[in-house]
């Protein structure tokens, strides 16, 4: 019994002695919108595998639902008290958490977000994030090429996320009226260009349901629409079981963004025409080793040049390549999906 | 001993003639005709609005709006709402709520899709246990309301939590693809099937949610049980004194709410070909608009189930005839929640004929 104590104790003096020589034994938390989403999921094993790697002990922390607020301060608060080296952050309200944020880098903490900016976004330290508006531009450019001459006379439907047009929703639609060649109005409003092409805007809430209804909603306006823009791969599958009861799903063309496996399949399958895919896990694991950098001797992580963010990149998938547009197959899209 | 017989029956006969109690008769001018009219069949209000809110959309739109095209896509679109709705009347006419409508609706349509295609179970067993996963979770919010006496409020607030999270932890928030149902379970798809009558598109859902509320309707109004119902909800001491099994009948009802949810995430299959653990996260207040919005008293007791119906057609009458119109989608909601409000208005000067 005593010589286990003994060796435990010494165990202890070790693993500490290492501690304060580099990242080994420092603590970094990862707080995620739900734990439920794929993209979280695939988010947290990226954190998970890095921090094993780099010796750290990584804390999970994510709101009930989407949105959920005060379930991520709590977290932040639970992070400082607990004496993390960093955290690392998708933020369910962008600018409310700021206050919590300004907290911990305050008490000497390295605040990255993920995936979704703060607003300001230099109310982190840094952002690891994709580039939604080059996600949007990429199927917009590729959807113009594919039409080619058509183009012209598209008719388009426009499925986003939420009446409250957040920062990704706004990036992605207006990245693809931009590839597309459709002059913008204010970049940072939905809705507002006076294109005759653009047959409407609808809000999907990001799933299939939303997704078919808004695309019902869309045809009932125009049934000639032929070109759908959509905000992610669900709400691409819904607008395809639509567009399939009004006998148009072979006539349409649907991009949209994420790559998450099933979107990926429905690529393979002709329910999506192309999609641009976003790396989480290589957010969370960069993030991670960003945490561990700085706890070893204090150094902050970079900005992509000519960003105000760290692109964690962004790929076209789709298996009809177009010129002028660079894209990888759907075999190397399902090698890098998540969920 | 024959002149106290006598005596009796004079009694008897004196009490006949007698008004022994009656309702005196306050106003006799058209308003309280009308609100007389309305106490006694309360879907008319709700029936009135949606007559006009489609006269009115069909004025402003013209043969865009007012076409067998638009109207039926109408119905497909509220269908899902519609047939919670239905659970959602049953609840609420026992003077509950059932905030975990929407969470017991998906948590079927999960089973019915992952017991097919992770454990290959023929579609037809699968689809039975998820019927019978929604009436576990009604007996299990019925057990605590009815038995453990808590209040409905919390007892399926903390229910819509447990379904929630078991339907993401079972899941792991994976979707099955419409492609693979059917080709693999297109049984999974049968309310999705479609009719065409002449130009108007009609799906096995939504016939099922019209007939589902035309047949508990007739339920409600013309059986013992319905009419336990009403009791239970107007006053469950009352009904509990004039023999009624007021647990029984709780419990039954919830039970029954649970089953139609579970036939409502099958529907919600058809109507978005996969099985995805992330729909129908608003279907219960949805449900309780619709339901609001129909005239039946959050108080218990009074309301018919046909408007839950008619007030789910209002909500689709109103989102796509202001899209068509051209509006904001936060018009919707504007107007919505105004209806709400008015409903209730109209609820509270209707309750005031009975007081």
């Amino acid at each position: 019994m005593k010589k286990l104590l003994i060796s435990t104790a010494l165990a202890a003096i070790t693993t500490a002695g290492m501690a304060s020589a580099e990242a080994h034994g420092a603590s970094a938390c990862l707080i995620t919108k739900t734990d439920t989403n794929p993209f979280f999921v695939k988010m947290r094993e990226g954190a998970e595998a890095a921090a094993a790697e780099a010796g750290m002990t990584l804390r999970s922390y994510a709101g009930k639902v989407d949105g959920d607020h005060e379930t991520q301060v709590a977290a932040i608060e639970t992070c400082i008290a607990d004496g993390a080296s960093g955290i690392l952050l998708t933020a369910s309200d962008t600018s409310s958490i700021v206050g919590a944020v300004t907290q911990a880098r305050e008490a000497g903490l390295l605040v990255i977000a993920l995936d979704t900016p703060l607003s300001p976004i230099d109310a982190a330290d840094a952002t690891f994030a994709t580039d939604n508006f080059l996600a949007g531009e990429l199927i917009g450019k590729w959807a113009a090429a594919k039409l080619g001459d058509g183009a012209a006379d598209a008719k388009i439907a426009m499925l986003d996320l939420a009446v409250s047009q957040p920062s990704v929703d706004v990036l992605r639609d207006q990245g693809f009226l931009q590839g597309f060649g459709i002059e913008l109005g204010d970049p940072n409003v939905i809705g507002d260009e006076d294109d005759a092409r653009i047959v409407g805007n609808d809000i999907t809430a990001g799933n299939e349901e939303g997704g078919r209804k808004a695309m019902e909603n869309l045809l009932a306006v125009d049934p000639m629409i032929n070109v759908v823009y959509t905000i992610n791969e669900p709400a691409a599958a819904g607008a395809y079981e639509a567009l399939k009861s009004f006998g148009r799903e072979n006539d349409v063309l649907i991009v949209s963004v994420d790559g998450g496996c099933p979107g990926v399949q429905n690529i393979a399958d002709g329910v999506i025409g192309a999609t641009a895919q976003q790396y989480p896990l290589l957010m969370a694991s960069k993030g991670i080793e960003a945490i561990a950098a700085f706890a070893a001797d204090g150094t902050k992580p970079q900005n992509t040049e000519g960003k105000d963010f760290f692109d964690t990149g962004v790929a076209l998938v789709t298996d009809e390549p177009a010129d002028g547009v660079d894209s990888i197959s759907v075999a190397e899209g399902t090698d890098l999906c998540w969920g | 001993m024959a002149g106290h017989a006598d005596d009796y029956e004079s009694v008897i006969k004196t009490t006949k003639s007698e008004d022994v109690a009656k309702f005196a008769a306050h106003r006799k001018g058209a308003l309280s005709k009308l609100q007389h009219a309305l106490h006694v069949n309360p879907a008319l209000v709700p029936l009135f609005v949606l007559l006009a809110s489609i006269a009115v959309f069909g004025l402003l739109l013209g043969s865009k709006f007012f076409s067998p095209f638009a109207l039926t896509l109408i119905l497909q679109q509220v269908q899902i709402v519609g047939i919670v709705a239905a659970a959602q009347s049953l609840v609420v006419l026992t003077a509950g709520i059932d905030l975990s409508v929407g969470a017991i609706m998906v948590l079927s349509s999960v089973v019915m899709g992952q017991f097919t295609f992770r454990y290959g179970l023929p579609v037809e067993v699968a689809i039975a246990l998820g019927l019978v996963c929604g009436m576990i979770c009604g007996y299990i919010n019925g057990w605590l309301i009815a038995v453990m006496k808590l209040p409905p409020f919390i007892v399926t607030l903390g229910m819509w939590q447990i379904v929630l999270a078991t339907n993401f932890l079972y899941s792991s928030n994976e979707t099955i693809r419409a492609q693979d149902i059917e080709a693999n379970a297109p049984l999974l798809q049968v309310f999705a099937t479609k009719f065409n009558v002449g130009g108007a598109v009609f799906t096995v859902g939504v016939v099922f949610m019209v007939v589902l509320m035309l047949f508990l309707s007739y339920v409600l109004k013309q059986t013992a049980w319905g009419r336990h119902v009403y009791a239970v909800g107007d006053d469950p001491e009352a009904a509990q004194l004039s023999g009624v099994n007021v647990k029984g009948v709780l419990i039954s009802v919830y039970v029954i709410s649970g089953l139609i949810c579970a036939f409502a995430g099958w529907a919600l299959i058809g109507r978005i070909g996969s099985v995805s653990p992330t729909s129908g996260q608003l279907a219960n207040i949805e449900s309780i608009t619709a339901v609001v919005i129909g005239g039946i008293s959050l108080f218990g007791g009074r309301g018919s189930i046909l408007g839950a119906l008619f007030g789910a057609l209002i909500v689709g009458v109103f989102t796509l005839g202001l899209r068509l119109a051209g509006a904001d989608a936060q018009w919707t909601f504007l107007l919505i929640g105004a209806l709400i409000i008015g409903a209730v208005a109209v609820d509270q000067w209707i309750r005031k004929v009975s007081a």
